[in-house]
């Protein structure tokens, strides 16, 4: 048993964390998020240079097969910077065309950093429901044609390609009729329309309009995609397990520096028990977490696909708990300033809170947890 | 990262296993799983099997009859007593006086008490409270005062202890006593052996709110203790307990027991019946199960990544696995409690005790449950409470 990283590991970790405290700090971030494009154009180039494109490609595309703990490594730091830019939703994105083992020339360009990716999978009437889809994807001699419209995709206006999910047939809320495709985001009859989110992100919301696509743009069987979109998917909550963990990480060690250092009543208000116990609490709420976000990443690859959605699950469930206590009392113990917008600890708090409620939030995993048969054959 | 065992302390596992399923005798083993009440014998007949192996000391280095195991074979034999049903090996003697005696008595100490304590020859037991003295354990009030005699010197020990886990069955006590009164109340505490046979000792029982007889308060009244049964120097006990404190807090996370109970748990609410499907399937329930589920998922992976740290002695994190630790145990026997719903309420202690073979109304698996629900609740105090155990994390880990 062994829970060190490697060393290849911890050096990607550091060159990571120096470039954010160097050109990724957060007076920097701001003016990103204020800046029209809402992203770096130097900063994804400087993450390809640092490898953190091509880590979890495959290195028959140009990458360096990186596994979900490598991934564990680079989130973690990712997450502590606030990095905004379309990393995640590129990442997540590739996995689909990993995992349906095709288009390896755009992993090549995903390796290299010359193409971005985002994956459009929400629909407004879905909530949660990954397998709740009224886009549909209808056959036709050149190939499918998709109609609909995906809601909030992350970095969907800035994607050069697309993976989106579509009914090849079906009753919406059915998990067969599923159809994954990549498309060129670009294509005759899709407009996007882009907008900030809170925790300073770009999402857009997409409609397809009597879009063709080839049949090479189908990434599994036809109508067969479900079970690859629930593996794609568990990659992205193990990605946003782990970046949580850097975010409250920060959020943590802002908080008790805090603690350290504001002065009431003649004493650091570290001084005061009733604080001291909630960061005890927090320190608690961290580690466990922690804990989680590792099982997820060690169990992703398991063979057995409940063991994987078992343990997923459980990490998203456990680490939206954490990341909601450790958000709110960051707040909380900031004070008058944790209100403010002008604190790095608030723009965590702001992107944890909004982790939690993406891919799945803690009911929803909660559920899926208890869904799993071995919930009950247990016993 | 390799969350995996590798075959040599695999191959540990399944001789730890096999030897469990060969040696556990099956009345003591029925009587874990099902959470009846052990008595003494209980415990000294398992202690002496175990002993036989030489299993009993995990803790313990091979130079004093110790396994030297790694903490990670002490952890996967922990877990397989756990799994298995076995009854507790005590600790106030094997994990709590044995390696103070080793690290600060003196050779006549260690050749006595440690073969006594490894065979079970002695029952141990712990005179650290007072009922002033809880979690400000070191204004401890006891007074032990030195005399000079021509039978031997000797202290005359005055005081009253308090919570002593099964000192009715106690042959030694170990105890810390104010030697000095005008220093620091730290600097003035000696660390005591006591024979519990001693003229002016009285052991009163305290009832527990599961009307079981687990503790007692200790009195001495003028208590002759030689001279000889004084640990290290005199007036140097504080340090001593504070080691001995690190010891105690191993094992706290429980993880293994605390899995079996979450299998019992499962099986035993998935046999209840509510809106006419078995309670497991009841949303609400359901989700009080799975969050306490990844709870415990969580901390045995927390525990796996102290362990794998092995330093060999515990650092403050060990508070971070007693309060979830605890808060598990307590939040397990809540749940099931919960499940046996209205049969929570008959109360039978003959059957809690085994003399009766089944339980007053019918249902043997409810009927402890209440029992151990009021039990558990001593877990988030006992140990030092799990504030102080936040105090802690806050000043160890934290440097608030």
């Amino acid at each position: 048993m062994d829970f060190n990283l490697t060393q290849e590991q911890s050096q990607f970790a550091d060159a990571l964390r120096r470039w954010v405290e160097k050109d990724y700090n957060f007076e920097q971030r701001k003016h990103i998020i204020a800046s029209d494009a809402g992203v770096s154009p130097s900063a994804w180039t400087a993450l390809a240079e640092l490898g953190a494109l091509a880590l979890p490609i495959p290195e028959a595309q140009g990458g360096f097969s990186g596994t979900a703990i490598d991934m564990l490594v680079i989130m973690q730091e990712l997450g502590r910077g606030l990095v905004i830019e379309p990393y995640f939703a590129t990442v997540l994105a590739a996995e689909f065309l990993k995992l349906a083992g095709q288009h390896d020339h755009l992993l090549e360009q995903v390796a290299s950093g010359e193409l971005q990716m985002a994956a459009a999978l929400n629909e407004k009437q879905a909530r949660h429901e990954l397998f709740n889809i009224a886009t549909s994807a209808s056959q036709n001699a050149d190939g499918f044609v998709i109609n609909g419209v995906k809601t909030v995709v992350l970095h969907g206006a800035q994607a050069g390609q697309l993976i989106v999910s579509a009914r090849s047939s079906g009753a919406q809320r059915d998990s067969d009729g599923i159809s994954l495709f990549v498309l060129d985001a670009n294509a005759a009859g899709i407009s996007r329309r882009e907008y900030r989110s809170i925790d300073g992100y770009r999402a857009a919301d997409i409609t397809f309009n009597q879009v063709q696509l080839p049949s090479s743009a189908l990434l599994v069987t036809q109508g067969a995609g479900w079970p690859l979109l629930e593996a794609g998917c568990d990659y992205g909550v193990t990605l946003l397990c782990a970046e949580a963990i850097g975010v409250m990480e920060a959020i943590f060690a802002a908080t008790l520096d805090y603690l350290k250092t504001r002065q009431q009543f003649g004493v650091p208000i570290g001084k005061f028990q009733v604080l001291q116990h909630r960061m005890a609490e927090m320190f608690m709420e961290l580690e466990q977490a922690r804990s989680m976000a590792t099982l997820a990443a060690v169990k992703l690859s398991s063979e057995d696909a409940e063991e994987r959605r078992r343990t997923v699950s459980a990490a998203k469930a456990r680490i939206g708990q954490a990341a909601r206590y450790i958000g709110q009392q960051a707040v909380q113990l900031h004070g008058g300033m944790g209100v403010t917008n002008e604190l790095p600890a608030a723009h965590m708090f702001k992107r944890l809170t909004m982790i939690e409620l993406s891919l799945g939030d803690t009911d929803h995993h909660l559920a899926r947890f208890i869904a799993q048969p071995g919930f009950k054959a247990a016993a | 990262m390799d969350l995996n065992y590798n075959t040599e302390d695999l191959s540990f596992r399944d001789q730890v296993r096999s030897y469990l399923e060969t040696n556990l005798p099956a009345d003591l083993k029925h009587k874990v799983l099902q959470h009846k009440r052990l008595h003494k014998e209980d415990y000294v007949r398992w202690h002496k099997i175990l002993a036989k192996q030489g299993w009993v000391a995990t803790g313990w280095p091979t130079e004093f009859g110790g396994t030297g195991w790694s903490a990670t074979r002490r952890h996967i034999f922990e877990e397989e007593c756990a799994r298995a049903g076995t009854p507790p090996i005590l600790p106030f003697g094997v994990a709590m006086v044995a390696p103070v005696i080793m690290a600060f008595g003196n050779q006549a100490q260690k050749d006595y008490f440690l073969p006594r304590i490894l065979n079970c020859d002695d029952w141990w037991c712990q005179g650290y409270s007072e009922p002033g003295s809880g979690s400000d354990l070191a204004s401890i009030k006891t007074r032990a005062e030195r005399v000079n005699s021509l039978e031997g010197d000797h202290y005359v020990v005055n005081g009253q202890k308090t919570w002593t886990t099964l000192a009715q069955h106690a042959d030694m006590i170990f105890c810390l006593v104010r030697t000095d009164t005008g220093v620091r109340k730290q600097e003035g505490i000696s660390f005591l052996l006591i024979d519990m046979k001693t003229p002016g000792i009285t052991v009163r029982p305290i009832i527990m709110l599961d009307e079981d007889h687990e503790v007692n308060e200790v009195f001495f009244d003028n208590v002759k203790v030689p001279v000889q049964n004084l640990i290290g120097d005199e007036n140097k006990g504080w340090t001593y307990a504070k080691y001995l404190l690190g010891h105690e807090r191993t094992n706290i996370a429980a993880v293994g027991r605390a899995k079996r109970e979450l299998q019992f748990l499962k099986r035993y609410a998935s046999e209840q019946q509510k809106n006419a499907a078995s309670l497991l399937s009841d949303p609400i329930y359901a989700s009080k199960v799975a969050v306490l589920e990844i709870e415990l998922m969580a901390l045995e992976i927390t525990v796996l990544r102290v362990i794998s740290q092995d330093s060999g002695r515990p650092g403050p994190e060990a508070s971070l696995l007693k309060i979830k630790g605890t808060e598990i145990q307590q939040r397990l026997t809540e749940l099931m409690m919960e499940a046996a719903g209205p049969y929570s309420l008959p109360f039978d202690a003959a059957f809690l005790d085994g003399e009766s073979e089944h339980s007053i109304v019918g249902d043997d698996d409810a009927a402890p449950l209440a029992s151990y629900y009021f039990n558990y609740r001593k877990t988030s105090i006992y140990g030092g409470s799990n504030e102080i155990q936040k105090n802690i994390i806050t000043q160890m880990i934290l440097g608030l």
